[in-house]
C-alpha cells in the first residue's frame, strides 16, 4: 500500500511538534516516530497489535508491561527501552511521557511536549472498564491525534456486565443442548479481557494455541485470569459439551474444530453491533464488545482533553473530523479537525479488531 | 416469546431445524392475532409504508441530534434504515410488554397522521421500547422483513402446530387475506372447506438441469416443452369470476384485459398454469417489450396495440371445482388440450416437444434462441403438480448463456450483509479505446473474492461521486447473461438480461477485455 497525503493538510505551526511523513508520525523535535510503519531510528510504541508495533526499527521505547508482548512480536533481541506511566524523559528538544490508553495490556497514549505546547498520540483506546489493563487517563494537550475506527453514531457500546450475561447465558443454554460453546476473539487483548469477564464456574475453558501465548504473557504480568487448558492437554474421552473454547477468529471452518462436535460459534468484537456485518461473519451469535472508543466516548474524550486541533486517523476519519470541525464540542467553541491517512488498520470490517496477525494463525 | 424475541432467534441462527423450532415454538403459545401477523411479516408481506422514509429520516435524524449528512453517511454504511435509526435513536430505558398486534395497531395508526402528530406518536412508541426489541419493530416499520425465514419454513412451522400437511398449509396460504385471530384459526383448522374462490394453488418449481441430462434417467420419461421468459401465472376462473395471479401472489387483475376477455369464453370453470408472454406476428416478444406493461395501472391503447400478450398454459390444476393436481403430468396434459384446443382466443397451448432422445433434444434446445425460448423444460410425465421446488419432477434446461470479459470500473457498497465492502460493480467494454459501462452485476463471487475486490477497491479509488467510487480500470470478468437486446435507454446502446459474475479473469488484462462491438454481434437478427 502507498502512503497518501491527507486530504487536508496539519495545522502548519505544529509542524515542528507532530507531522506525517512516508514512515509515519513524526516529531521533528525529538526525531523519533510513534508507531512508524518502515524501519526508523527511534520508535515509540502505543501497543503491541501489529499494526501499530511493526519490525526494524533500531531502538524503541514501550510501556514496561508492554514489553514481553513486544519481544514475543518482534524478536527477543530488540533494543527496547521500557518507560513506566507517567516517567518523564528527553529526546531532542521534546518531553515525552507515556499515559494509560485502556486498549489492552501495556497500551499507552504518547505525550509530546515542545515548547510548552502538548501533543497526544492516543493510538486504540477505550473509556470501558477492563479488569486486565490500567483505564484511560485523560490527558489534557494541544493537539489529539484520534482513532476513529468505530466512528459513527450507531456505535454505542452496551456495558461489560450486560454482555458477559449473555455470554454466559449463551454458553449455558449450549450445555443443556450438549453443544461446545466456541467463542471468537482477537488473540491479544479481546480475548484476555473476556477470560477475565468469564464465569469460570460455569464450566472448564479450553484455549486455541494462537490464545494461549499471549494470555501466559498477561500471567507474567500479574494479571489474574481463570484456570485453562488447551487441546493437546484434554484427555481422549473429554466431554467438550460443557466447555468454552476461545479461540482466534481464522479457525472458523477449519478441521481444529471437528474434535468439539457440534459448536455453537459466536464472535466477540465491535462490529457485532451491525447486523450486516455480523452476518458476514456467519456466526451464531455476536457479542459487542470492542477495545475501541465508541462514537458517544470519542466525542467525550476530545472534548475532556481540551484539544484546539484534532487529527483523525484509522477509521472514519472523514466523517469524525467533518463532525468535529462543524459541530465543535460546545456552543461557539470551534475546533481544528482534519483526517489523517495513516496506515493503522480500522476502515476494513478485517482490521486487527477481529482478523488475526499471521504469526497468530499457528494453532493446533 | 414475544416478536422481537423470534425475529433474533431467526435472525441469529444459520440452521434451518433451529428456525423451524423456534418457529414452532413461537407459534405454540402466541395469540392467534399474533400468530397470524406474524405469518404474515415472515412471508415477505409488508404494511402499507406508515409514514413516509423522508419523515422517518428527518425524525430519526433530530432525534439523534446529528446532522443530515451524518446521518446520510452512517445510513450509507450500514446499509438499512430501519437498523440506522434503532442504533442511533436515544436510549430508552422502560420496556412495556406490547403484543404484535398491538404494534401493528399502533404502527397504522400513523398512516394519515400529519407529520407532527407522527413524530409524537413515533417518539411515544420508541420511548417504550428498549434497545433489543427497537430492530424488528423498526423493520415493521420500513418494510420488508428479510430474516432468512422462507414461506416454506413458515408453512412447515404451521403444519407442525396444526397437524396438517405442508401442501394444505401452502395452499391456505395462498392469495389474499388480512391477518387476524379468524384467518390464523382458519389456517390451523383441521377441517375447512377452503371456500375462497379467488385462492390460486401453490406453484410448482423446476430446479436446474446440472451436469450430464442423461443422469435424469429415460428422455421418454419426461415431457419437454419450450421454456419461456414471460410472466409465470395461473388464471382461475371459477363461478363466472376470472382471477389473474403472478407467481409472487400479486393480483394481476385489470392488466390483461385481453387474457381476461378469453377467459370469459372458457367453457368450464378450471384453474391453468402458464406462462402470460408479449406476442406478436406469431412469435413471442422479448421480455422487455413485455416489461412495458408491468409496472402499468392502466393499459393505454397504443401498448395494447404494440405489446399484444398471449396466455401461454401449460399445465391444469383444476376443472369444474375438481383438484387435479394430485393426477399425473400425462393425464393433467391432455385434459388442458381437450379444454383448450390448440388456440382460444388469447390462449395457446404450450408446445409439447416430440423426441426420443437426449441427443434429439439437446439438439433442439440448440435452437431455442431462434424461437425466443431460455431452453427447455423437462417434466417426468407420472408426476403430480407438488408444491414448490421438489427435486426430481420438473426440471429446467437452459441454453448456454452468452459470456463477454468486462473491466470493472465503478463500485458501490451492497446492502444489508455486504453493506460493509463494495460489492456491486458496474462493468465496461471497449469501444474506439473508451471503456464504456454496460451492465451491472452484484452475483457470483466468493466471499473471499468479494474481500479482495473490496481491498481493490479502496486502494485504487479515483473519485468518489457520493457512494460509488470510480477505480482504476484493472479487474477483469467473465461476465455470463440471458439475453441482450439493442436500447437507446443505454449509453452503451444495449441491454443485457441477468447480467451475473462467472469467474474473475485473473489471467487477462484489460487490454483483453471484449469490445462493445462483440457484444452487439450477439444480438440474434429478428
Amino acid at each position: 500500500m502507498q502512503v497518501t497525503t491527507p486530504e487536508m493538510e496539519p495545522t502548519p505551526f505544529r509542524r515542528d511538534l507532530l507531522r506525517l511523513e512516508p514512515a509515519g508520525l513524526y516529531c521533528p523535535a525529538g526525531d523519533f516516530f510513534v508507531d512508524p510503519w518502515r524501519p526508523v531510528d527511534t520508535a515509540i510504541l502505543t501497543h503491541g497489535h501489529s499494526d501499530h508495533a511493526r519490525f526494524g526499527s533500531k531502538r524503541y521505547f514501550a510501556e514496561a508491561s508492554s514489553e514481553s508482548i513486544l519481544r514475543s512480536r518482534l524478536g527477543k533481541e530488540i533494543d527496547l527501552a521500557p518507560k513506566e506511566y507517567g516517567e518523564r524523559w528527553k529526546l531532542g528538544n521534546a518531553w515525552v511521557s507515556l499515559h494509560p490508553a485502556g486498549h489492552l495490556l501495556g497500551s499507552a497514549q504518547i505525550r509530546i511536549e515542545v515548547a510548552g505546547r502538548v501533543a497526544v498520540v492516543s493510538g486504540d483506546y477505550k473509556r470501558q472498564p477492563d479488569p486486565t489493563c490500567v483505564p484511560f487517563e485523560v490527558v489534557p494537550c494541544d493537539l489529539f491525534v484520534t482513532e476513529s475506527t468505530f466512528g459513527l453514531p450507531v456505535f454505542r457500546w452496551p456495558s461489560p456486565e450486560s454482555v458477559f450475561d449473555s455470554i454466559h447465558r449463551w454458553w449455558r443454554e449450549n450445555q443443556a443442548a450438549g453443544r461446545t460453546s466456541l467463542l471468537m476473539a482477537y488473540a491479544l487483548g479481546k480475548s484476555q479481557r473476556l477470560l477475565a469477564g468469564l464465569d469460570a464456574s460455569i464450566g472448564p475453558i479450553c484455549l486455541h494455541g494462537a490464545v494461549h501465548g499471549p494470555t501466559q504473557l498477561y500471567r507474567n504480568q500479574g494479571v489474574s485470569l481463570p484456570e485453562t487448558f488447551t487441546v493437546s492437554e484434554a484427555a481422549k474421552d473429554f466431554d467438550w459439551s460443557r466447555c468454552l473454547v476461545l479461540a482466534v477468529p481464522s479457525a472458523q471452518g477449519t478441521p481444529w474444530l471437528r474434535r468439539f462436535g457440534e459448536v455453537s460459534t459466536a464472535m466477540a468484537s465491535g462490529w457485532m453491533a451491525i447486523r450486516g456485518t455480523r452476518r458476514r461473519r456467519a456466526v451464531d451469535r455476536g457479542f459487542v464488545m470492542s477495545d475501541h472508543v465508541d462514537w458517544p466516548s470519542l466525542l467525550q474524550t476530545v472534548k475532556e482533553t481540551s484539544a484546539t486541533t484534532v487529527w483523525v486517523t484509522h477509521g472514519f476519519s472523514n466523517v469524525v473530523a467533518r463532525y468535529l470541525r462543524e459541530h465543535g464540542l460546545s456552543p461557539g467553541n470551534t475546533l481544528d479537525a482534519s483526517p489523517l491517512e495513516t496506515q493503522f488498520q480500522g476502515d476494513a470490517e478485517d482490521s486487527e479488531e477481529i482478523s488475526s496477525s499471521p504469526e497468530d494463525e499457528t494453532g493446533s | 416469546m414475544n416478536f422481537a424475541e423470534l425475529y433474533r432467534r431467526l435472525d441469529e441462527s444459520n440452521k434451518t431445524g433451529e428456525k423451524l423450532s423456534s418457529l414452532v415454538d413461537y407459534f405454540g403459545q402466541a395469540s392467534d392475532d399474533d400468530a397470524a401477523w406474524a405469518v404474515f411479516f415472515l412471508t415477505g408481506r409488508r404494511l402499507p409504508q406508515p409514514a413516509p422514509n423522508k419523515i422517518l429520516r428527518s425524525w430519526a435524524t433530530e432525534e439523534a441530534k446529528i446532522p443530515d449528512w451524518l446521518f446520510e453517511e452512517t445510513y450509507a454504511w450500514v446499509g438499512d434504515l430501519a437498523e440506522t435509526m434503532s442504533c442511533i435513536l436515544p436510549t430508552s430505558t422502560s420496556s412495556e410488554e406490547i403484543s404484535l398486534s398491538d404494534w401493528v395497531d399502533r404502527i397504522r395508526r400513523l398512516r394519515g397522521m400529519d407529520e407532527s402528530d407522527q413524530r409524537v406518536a413515533l417518539n411515544a412508541l420508541f420511548a417504550q421500547t428498549d434497545e433489543r426489541d427497537r430492530f424488528p419493530m423498526m423493520k415493521l416499520i420500513t418494510g420488508a422483513m428479510r430474516v432468512g425465514v422462507s414461506q416454506g419454513l413458515v408453512v412447515r412451522a404451521l403444519a407442525k402446530v396444526s397437524g396438517l400437511s405442508n401442501e394444505t398449509i401452502a395452499h391456505r396460504l395462498m392469495g389474499d387475506w388480512e391477518p387476524s385471530a379468524d384467518a390464523y384459526s382458519r389456517w390451523i383448522d383441521p377441517d375447512t372447506a377452503d371456500a375462497d374462490l379467488s385462492q390460486p394453488y401453490p406453484f410448482a418449481l423446476a430446479n436446474p438441469v446440472e451436469g450430464d441430462v442423461a443422469a435424469l434417467g429415460d428422455a421418454n420419461a419426461f415431457l419437454a416443452e419450450w421454456k419461456w421468459d414471460g410472466i409465470r401465472s395461473q388464471l382461475i376462473r371459477r363461478s363466472g369470476t376470472t382471477y389473474l395471479w403472478s407467481r409472487g401472489e400479486e393480483r394481476l387483475d385489470g392488466k390483461y384485459p385481453e387474457i381476461e376477455a378469453s377467459a370469459a369464453d372458457l367453457s368450464h370453470d378450471c384453474v391453468l398454469d402458464g406462462e402470460i408472454l408479449g406476442w406478436k406476428e406469431d412469435q413471442p416478444l422479448p421480455f422487455a417489450e413485455l416489461q412495458r406493461r408491468i409496472g402499468r395501472k392502466t393499459i393505454g391503447k397504443k401498448l395494447l396495440l404494440e405489446v399484444p400478450v398471449r396466455f401461454v398454459a401449460f399445465d391444469l390444476l383444476e376443472l369444474d371445482g375438481v383438484d387435479w393436481r394430485s393426477r399425473s403430468q400425462q393425464e393433467r396434459r391432455a385434459k388442458l388440450e381437450e379444454v383448450l384446443g390448440t388456440e382460444q382466443g388469447t390462449f395457446r397451448i404450450s408446445e409439447q416437444i416430440h423426441a426420443t432422445s437426449w441427443s434429439q433434444l439437446a439438439l433442439l434446445r440448440e435452437t431455442a434462441r431462434e424461437r425466443k425460448a431460455e431452453g427447455l423444460m423437462l417434466k417426468q410425465i407420472d408426476s403430480p403438480y407438488r408444491v414448490g421446488r421438489v427435486r426430481g419432477h420438473w426440471w429446467k434446461w437452459k441454453i448456454e448463456p452468452y459470456t463477454i470479459d468486462a473491466v470493472l470500473i465503478y463500485a458501490q457498497r451492497g446492502h444489508g450483509r455486504r453493506a460493509a465492502l463494495y460489492t456491486d460493480f458496474t462493468f465496461a467494454l471497449w469501444d474506439n479505446g473508451v471503456l464504456v459501462p454496460f451492465a451491472k452485476a452484484y452475483s457470483g463471487l466468493t466471499d473471499q473474492e468479494l474481500t479482495e475486490v473490496d481491498r481493490f477497491v479502496r486502494a485504487n479509488t479515483q473519485e468518489k461521486f457520493g457512494p460509488v467510487r470510480s477505480v482504476t480500470p484493472h479487474i477483469v470478468m467473465e461476465l455470463a447473461f440471458e439475453n441482450i437486446q439493442l436500447s437507446n435507454r443505454h449509453k452503451s446502446g444495449v441491454a443485457v438480461r441477468f447480467p451475473r459474475i462467472v469467474r474473475w479473469r485473473h489471467d487477462k488484462t484489460i487490454n483483453d477485455a471484449d469490445r462493445l462491438e462483440d457484444l452487439k454481434r450477439m444480438i440474434s437478427p429478428r
